[in-house]
């Protein structure tokens, strides 16, 4: 063995490592320094009035309740549209497409769509639905969203259905299962987990969408319940919020963002937990 | 199961007469077969897999298909069943007679097919289901029964599989937290659970430790009264000990049949006696 060239790597290693624990570090630290910011910002108006008053003009006291129900609305309407579908192309690309030409050309298409600006999305669904409609509606939000959810579940669904060893597959047809018994009842239920764990990545995902919205669900300064007309959400909200010069509107947008941040923290969490479940039952 | 051999009954075609099967003793020749391979070829892609393949089952005995890896022995007996037919590019050509149908015909119901051929893999594949539950997905697939009846078949398969008194207590318990002889038992459990009069076994021991293997080789004796085993082996000495008949395979070509005892004794080719003796393989 030779002493120098020991030593040598031996402190090359320390200098890659000592790189490395900082970069990691530094994405730490950013993460927490938003948090913090948005904590001491937000924290101060947070309070019942938030959760029970609407959109106040500038000067006057008031809430976010209409923008957290439209918030909720729109995502669970994007959910709804969206994760169906995309578990149900999960399914195809991992159970019948396979390697067929239609599934790689499909696998493609949502790849692009996997990483196409939302602002893009958003535009899209201006020109088809909010100008034929001619008028903005929380509906154009929803399927805006629903866009967004989609490659992302098309994607882990596929991916989780293909952790599901072919042995599994054979083993249920052998027992003269059709098709579709196989899927239903083994396949997914082996890969139930990391499905829900999907849906919830991209709810999480659209929550704090705000383009997309923009051009299509705008903004109600009143409550409002009407899916055919334009609605208040928080992203939007705070968009409006934080350019206005208004002290009590600023105020107000530190505490929608505190808010959304909370609500896709919790999320993240749940699905994390989800799919530590999931590996842990593998064992 | 009356009803679904009836069902089957229906698009039957000509019985195959069963001939003697020349040089195979004479006992062989007056017993039933169960299935019957004639001019079998087999193929993935474009390569040529089983070469002619003639062989019998017969009914209520255990058939032993031995040889080196790669020599088609899994790929015959998943002809059996045609679980080949999940992959696309994989076909097969000839007959494999079964209850006087042949099987590798396009009418084929291949779920009734499955449902009558039971196979258990070399790994274990319990499904992500209670141990109760494993055993009732089959049934629940082809009988409507009440509860207390599909108890009771739960409990008569797990008992035949001699694997009921380690779990009758967890039976809601999940089927993966069983160990894997467990497991391979559970498997075996399901597959007679559906009541299958020809049961494949796919090297069902290689991943289990020698106290599980003896228990399944234990098991594989006594199903033998109710069904027709096929099982692939790399373990000759498993063939020796559980097979009435045994069938010596060499690079897609199948080189001798016979009682187990006259392939291990006498061998009538030198190639079976050179894998026999670990001359290769």
């Amino acid at each position: 063995m030779n002493a120098a060239i020991y030593r040598r790597r031996r402190w090359r290693n320390r200098a890659v490592m000592t790189l490395a624990s900082a970069a990691a570090m530094s994405g730490l630290l950013v993460l927490f320094l938003i948090l913090g910011t948005l904590l001491v910002k937000g924290v101060g108006s947070l309070s019942p009035a938030v959760f029970t008053q609407m959109t106040p003009p500038p000067g006057s006291a008031g809430g976010l309740l209409n923008a957290i129900y439209g918030s909720i609305v729109v995502t669970l309407v994007g959910t709804l549209l969206g994760a169906p579908v995309g578990i149900l192309a999960g399914t195809y690309l991992a159970e019948f497409g396979r390697d067929t030409r239609l599934a790689t050309v499909v696998r493609f298409i949502n790849d692009v769509l996997l990483s196409a600006p939302s602002i893009v999305i958003g535009l899209f669904v201006y020109t088809v639905m909010v100008v034929r409609m001619g008028h903005f509606s929380a509906w154009a939000g929803g399927v805006a969203l629903a866009l967004l959810v989609l490659p992302v579940v098309v994607r882990t669904s596929e991916d989780m259905l293909r952790l599901v060893p072919d042995s599994m597959r054979e083993a249920s047809a052998a027992l003269g299962s059709p098709r579709w018994v196989v899927i239903l009842k083994v396949a997914y239920r082996a890969a139930r987990a990391g499905i829900i764990t999907g849906v919830l990545l991209a709810v999480a995902r659209i929550a704090g969408e705000t383009a997309p919205l923009l051009f299509t669900m705008l903004n109600n300064q009143f409550m409002s319940t009407d899916m055919n007309a334009p609605m208040a959400n928080l992203p939007v909200v705070i968009f409006q919020f934080a350019l206005s010069p208004y002290k009590d509107w600023q105020a107000l947008a530190w505490c929608g963002a505190l808010i959304i941040t909370a609500a896709v923290l919790a999320l993240n969490i749940v699905a994390r937990a989800l799919s530590v479940a999931r590996t842990g039952s593998e064992s | 199961m009356n009803e679904r051999t009836a069902a089957l009954g229906g698009v039957a075609l000509k019985k195959p007469t069963i001939e003697a099967q020349e040089s195979h003793g004479t006992e062989a020749a007056a017993l039933p077969e169960k299935i019957s391979v004639r001019n079998l070829h087999f193929y993935y892609g474009e390569s040529l897999a089983l070469k002619n393949i003639a062989l019998p089952v017969y009914e209520k005995k255990v058939t032993a298909l031995i040889g080196p890896s790669g020599c088609g022995k899994s790929t015959l007996l998943r002809v059996f069943n045609r679980m080949y037919d999940l992959y696309p590019k994989q076909r097969a050509e000839g007959e494999v007679w079964f209850d006087g149908e042949n099987i590798l015909a396009q009418r084929q119901d291949l779920n009734l097919l499955r449902a009558r051929i039971g196979m258990v893999f070399q790994k274990p594949t319990p499904f992500p289901m209670s141990i109760y539950d494993n055993i009732a997905f089959g049934i629940r697939l082809y009988e409507r029964l009440p509860k207390s009846e599909m108890d009771d078949r739960v409990e008569s398969s797990l008992k035949r599989a001699a694997l009921w008194d380690e779990v009758k207590d967890k039976l809601h318990s999940s089927g993966l937290g069983l160990s894997g002889g467990q497991q391979q038992r559970l498997c075996i459990a399901r597959t007679i659970a559906v009541r299958p009069e020809v049961v494949l076994l796919d090297e069902p021991t290689s991943a289990l430790d020698p106290i599980a293997t003896a228990k399944i080789e234990e098991l594989i004796y006594q199903l033998k009264s109710d069904y027709t085993i096929v099982i692939v082996t790399h373990n000759m000495q498993q063939a020796a000990r559980v097979a009435d008949y045994t069938a010596f395979m060499y690079l897609g070509e199948l080189v001798e049949f016979g009682q187990t005892q006259q392939v291990f004794t006498r061998p009538k080719e030198t190639r079976t006696e050179d894998y026999i003796t670990g001359r290769f393989g």
